[in-house]
Parts: C-alpha cells; sequence; structure tokens
C-alpha cells in the first residue's frame, strides 16, 4: 500500500477507525484536538459513536460505561486533561476493562502551554491515578509507529483487560509524515463480546462490573489478580529500540520524539569520532530495564536526555543499578532539544569520565562545541 | 407436612428484578423500598434482561447486588457519564442510575446536568435524605437551612454555606429531559405515586423521548438520629415543604405515558 501524507493526530485516528475502534469520547485540548475533529467527522460516516463530554472527567466515565458494555472504545487528550482523567483511569483499572487512550503532552505543569513535552511520564507510567495500577505505554517516535501502536492497541487492551496509552507529544500529534495505514479490520461482532462484558443478563446470570471490594482479603485478590496481568505484560510486550549499540562506550537514552532527535545527535557525535549508541524504549512501562542493564555493563557513561526534568531518569538510574554513570540532559516548558545541542552533551559527558586516553576523533569532521550553560536542566 | 398452597392466590412476592439477599440499609431506610419500586417497575415493563444499572457512591453503592440486572459502579458522580457510555454504545438496552444527593447534587452536578442537555435517554432515580448517608450525616447540597449534620454542627446557615438544591427544579429546565418529578415515600399514597413515576421514566427512555429523572424524598432515620417513623414524619413535615412533590417537566410526547401507568395503578 502506498504512503500518503498523514497529521499525526489524524493518522491516530484513521488508525483506530481501522482496527475497528466503534466508540470514541473526548473533549479539546491543544495540541491533540485534531484527533477528535476526525473522529467528530469520521465516526458517524460509519455509524460509530462519537460524542463530544462535557469536561475530561465526563468523557473518561463515558470510555469507562462503553469499556464495561466490551465494546472497542477510546478517547485523547493532552496533559491538563489527562490529569482530569487520572481519577477514571483509576476506577477503569480497578475495574479491569480494557479501553486506548491517547496523551498528547504539552508543557506544565498547570495550564503551562501547548508546546511538546514529556512531562507526563510519571502521570503515565507511575499513578494511574490512586491504588496500585499500571497502564501498557507506548512511545512513538514517528506518525508511522504512532499508527502502528493505536491500531495494535485494541488487541493488546482487550488481552490484558488494561488501559493502553498511547504517550506522545505536541510534535507527534502536530507533524505529518509518510505514512502507510494498516488494512481495515471489521468491528466485534455481538459473539466476540467478552464473557464479562455487561450487554443485559438475557438468559443468564447477571454480570456485576465494580472497583470496589470492601474486605481486605477479597481487595488484595482483586490487586494479585491485576498484578499478575500486569507480571505478563512485563514478560511479553516490552519493546526497545537500538542503534549502534554493538561497539558503543557511550549510550544515549530518550524515548518518544526526544529518541528520534537522538538519531541525528548520535549521527553528529559519531562524525565528532564519539562511539555512542542509542537507546529507546518504545514501551516506557514496562520498561526495557533488562536489556538497558546489560548494556550499561558495556558503555562508560549513559546521558538520558527528556523533555521534561528527570522523569524517565528515573527509571534508567534503577535499571543501571550502578554499572555505569548516568548524567541527564532536559529541556522544559516545551523547548525541543536539538541534534547539536545533545551532541555537545555527549561530548561533555565523555569528557568527564575518568580519564583512560579515549578522545574523539577529530578527522576534519566538524568538531563538537564546548558545553553552552543554559536554563537547561543539568543532573 | 405441607400445606397446599394452589388454592391461594399469590398477591406479594419479590420481583424477579430483585436478588435473594439481605440488604446493609439501616433499619426503617427507604432505600430498600425504593429498590422495590424500581424492581417492580423492570418487571411489569419485562425489560430485566435489557437492563443495566449504575450504582453510585454512596448509600447506594452497593445497589448492583440487589437488581437482578446486569450493573457497574460508577466513580462519585460520574454516574450519568458512565450510563452515556453504555446507552450510547447499546441504544437497545435500559440504562438506569439510582444516585443518592450527594452524589448527583454535589460531586455529579456536571455530569447530570449535561446528560439532561444531551436528552440521554437514560433513566435517573434520584434519592434525596437531605444528608451524605454513607459516610456518617454529613451535609449535603439537599440539607435544610438549620439543619444539624456532623458537619454543619451548628446548623446550616445558607449564608456561609449556601441554600438547599432543588435538583428537580434545576433540571427540568434543560431542553433534553424529558420527564422530571418530583416523589415521596412517606405514606402509601405517594409510594404508589413513586412507583408509577418510576415505570413511567421508564417507558419515556423505552420510547427514546429523552432523560427522565425520579427525585424520590427518603428517610435516613440513623443520621437523623429519629426512629423510622418520625423519619417519615420529617419527610412530610420537614422536607416536602422545601421540596415541594410534583411534576416538574413532563414532555408533551410523555403525556400519554403518565395516563398509561395512572390507569395501571
Amino acid at each position: 500500500m502506498a504512503k500518503e501524507l498523514w497529521k499525526g493526530n489524524e493518522a491516530m485516528a484513521e488508525a483506530a477507525l481501522r482496527a475497528g475502534v466503534e466508540a470514541y469520547f473526548g473533549y479539546p485540548i491543544t495540541p491533540q484536538t485534531e484527533l477528535l475533529e476526525y473522529m467528530a467527522r469520521e465516526m458517524p460516516k460509519r455509524g460509530r459513536v462519537f460524542l463530544q463530554a462535557e469536561s475530561e472527567l465526563g468523557a473518561i466515565n463515558m470510555l469507562y460505561g462503553a469499556a464495561c458494555g466490551g465494546v472497542r472504545c477510546m478517547s485523547s487528550s493532552s496533559s491538563p486533561g489527562i490529569s482530569l482523567m487520572t481519577e477514571g483511569l483509576s476506577y477503569i483499572a480497578g475495574t479491569e476493562v480494557p479501553v486506548v487512550l491517547v496523551d498528547i503532552m504539552r508543557g506544565g505543569p498547570g495550564l503551562g502551554n501547548i508546546q511538546p513535552s514529556q512531562g507526563d511520564y510519571f502521570q503515565m507510567t507511575k499513578s494511574l491515578g490512586h491504588g496500585d495500577a499500571n497502564a501498557l505505554v507506548f512511545a512513538p517516535s514517528s506518525v508511522q509507529e504512532a499508527v502502528d501502536m493505536v491500531y495494535n492497541a485494541f488487541d493488546l487492551a482487550e488481552k490484558y483487560r488494561c488501559v493502553v496509552v498511547i504517550l506522545g507529544d505536541g510534535m507527534i500529534g502536530q507533524m505529518m509524515e509518510p505514512v502507510e495505514m494498516p488494512p481495515e479490520r471489521p468491528p466485534l461482532t455481538e459473539e466476540q463480546r467478552p464473557d464479562w462484558a455487561l450487554r443485559g443478563a438475557k438468559g443468564r446470570p447477571p454480570r456485576i462490573l465494580t472497583s470496589l471490594n470492601l474486605t481486605a482479603e477479597g481487595l488484595e485478590r482483586a490487586n494479585q489478580r491485576i498484578q499478575a496481568r500486569l507480571a505478563e505484560i512485563r514478560k511479553n510486550e516490552v519493546r526497545w529500540e537500538e542503534e549502534m549499540t554493538a561497539d558503543a562506550d557511550l549510550l544515549l537514552v530518550a524515548f518518544g520524539t526526544v529518541g528520534r532527535i537522538c538519531k541525528s545527535a548520535l549521527r553528529l557525535a559519531r562524525q565528532a569520532g564519539y562511539r555512542v549508541g542509542l537507546f529507546r524504549p518504545i514501551t516506557v512501562w514496562p520498561f526495557p530495564e533488562q536489556r538497558l542493564h546489560e548494556l550499561a555493563g558495556q558503555v562508560r557513561g549513559i546521558l538520558v536526555v527528556e523533555m521534561n526534568a528527570g522523569q524517565m531518569l528515573l527509571d534508567v538510574k534503577a535499571a543501571v543499578a550502578g554499572r555505569a554513570p548516568v548524567r541527564f540532559y532536559g529541556r522544559l516548558g516545551g523547548v525541543v532539544p536539538l541534534p547539536d545541542e545533545i551532541a555537545e552533551q555527549v561530548a561533555s559527558l565523555a569528557a568527564s569520565l575518568p580519564g583512560d586516553g579515549y578522545r574523539p576523533a577529530r578527522n576534519g569532521h566538524q568538531g563538537v562545541a564546548p558545553v553552552v550553560a543554559s536554563a537547561a536542566v543539568k543532573a | 407436612m405441607s400445606t397446599d398452597l394452589s388454592q391461594y392466590e399469590v398477591v406479594y412476592r419479590r420481583p424477579e428484578a430483585l436478588t435473594e439477599v439481605y440488604t446493609h440499609y439501616c433499619p426503617g431506610c427507604t432505600h430498600g423500598l425504593i429498590h422495590r419500586l424500581v424492581a417492580e417497575a423492570i418487571d411489569e415493563l419485562g425489560i430485566r434482561e435489557r437492563t443495566i444499572a449504575v450504582a453510585p457512591v454512596g448509600c447506594a453503592v452497593f445497589a448492583y447486588n440487589y437488581f437482578n440486572v446486569d450493573g457497574c459502579e460508577a466513580p462519585h458522580g460520574r454516574a450519568p457519564a458512565m450510563a452515556t457510555g453504555l446507552k450510547r454504545t447499546q441504544p437497545d438496552k435500559i440504562v438506569f442510575t439510582y444516585q443518592g444527593d450527594g452524589d448527583l447534587a454535589a460531586i455529579g452536578t456536571n455530569e447530570i446536568i449535561h446528560a439532561a442537555l444531551r436528552g440521554e435517554n437514560l433513566t435517573v432515580i434520584f434519592v434525596n435524605n437531605a444528608n451524605y448517608g454513607m459516610t456518617g450525616g454529613q451535609m449535603a447540597p439537599t440539607t435544610l437551612a438549620g439543619m444539624v449534620t456532623t458537619s454543619s454542627p451548628y446548623g446550616r446557615d445558607p449564608h456561609l454555606a449556601g441554600y438547599p438544591m432543588r435538583v428537580a427544579e434545576l433540571i427540568s429546565v434543560l431542553p433534553g429531559a424529558a420527564y422530571v418529578v418530583r416523589r415521596s415515600v412517606h405514606d402509601v399514597a405517594n409510594v404508589n405515586k413513586t412507583k408509577a413515576a418510576i415505570k413511567t421514566a421508564f417507558m419515556v427512555q423505552m420510547e427514546g423521548l429523552g432523560l427522565s429523572l425520579v427525585e424520590v424524598l427518603s428517610s435516613c432515620p440513623t443520621n437523623w438520629h429519629m426512629t423510622p417513623v418520625e423519619a417519615l414524619r420529617w419527610i412530610e413535615d420537614a422536607m416536602v415543604p422545601v421540596f415541594p412533590l410534583g411534576d416538574y417537566k413532563v414532555a408533551e410526547a410523555v403525556v400519554p405515558l403518565t395516563k398509561r401507568t395512572r390507569a395501571a395503578r
């Protein structure tokens, strides 16, 4: 199938349609609104449900209701809206019903701005509302990857009865790229509905879906069931990408948009003679900790780059477990780091490491400028 | 030794739409009675096998255990949104929420107002007992002026803590609401009227006419510190003057339905 030029937000909406999404509930918020608008236009044409809610609280609870019926459903929002949704996400996780959620992150805290950011990393990987639960969280670094993630998200959500999050940022949502769209799949039939779905107790005992469990032992059992499913996800769904790690003695670690920018930074740093590789987590929950732990044993230093104040950094440090020094470079407030400034950070990291005669080979390539102090956060 | 029952006519039995369990409601609380009225309406309309109940947070949080239908439990106040998601994706089902005054009139005002505005084909059973029962009798938006609760220990002062919220009146002005009435269960005549209203409300949904809401004044002997009989009297003497019973919105298309339920009674 030929590639077509698609805007990220609209491409994800189309991917969901092709995956057989039956209902979409949302609320306008920049920079994800085109996804909602695309659904508003296209869902009615296919006889499916589109509804603009009165708030993100409304949207997530409509999603919750639809999910309880075993219906393929999704919502999308951006950081401040996701904050409102976390109440519902906790209930959804506690009730063990599948939903798909796209978070197109923007600068925070508070109203922040509408520039790309990765400030929701903690919110999406660590605090899906109150209680113990996690979503399966994918971080796309291109529109094609975002499309494929959305397309596959419904099957995964249904398989594990969990929340699947596509954690993009304003860059992924807004940019246009060539995309090969996946084929159209038919929506679920009544026979394909899961055996827990609320469809009316016709000829069978009633079904109850709730996150409430007043006995400590009962709630512990429910939690153990949820944790067992999450353990399955950890076993089966961890994904990452590596670039030029085979001979690397320095390692860049970045996810999503920054992971992609780091590919350019890696080329610059390689040209400057640094043997640097890239490790890009594709799932940020579960975090690909085992492979990163292995790589940490091979490299002299690690540079984590994020568009936040150091959130994935904690997962990296936990995975590295002291096997290599970990440095952090972050831009805040919607500032997107550029390849050359990341390459500078690679050079700075290399220079800071204990001397073993390692120097970059500067064979006529453009040298890497000294580190410039900036508003950036360094750890 | 057994008695031959065939010669007797059954005049009273548990509705099929109620499960055979003990309830957790306090002695004298009228939630159980209202549950029964809902169940009778479901049975009489023959919709049990296609009904889905949405329980609130509050005293009725376990409502799904008592109704013999598919059921779920919403976050506090969000039942109308959750019910919207269910009904929009399964329009052939009958979806109702059963909500208390803290749930619907405080934390969930946004959800109920917008569900009504959109004319969602939902039935809302709104139980008003003028306080937060489950958490131990705190002030609710429906608490009467001067009424002592654990969070208004000096009596609710409207200048500091606001005025009682009249939900039926509020929802009735929204164009998407088709049937909005206030009833009470403090005596037999009113119980019968409540039953007819609940049945009408479900019929409104079956006809796809828009949101139907039945506000029911209900007793809370435990938190009102009254005997069950005193509590029923207090509904009539203290609550009804603030929350007048009546039909606040009966859309034109609903009028024939009210005649049918009245005749059936």
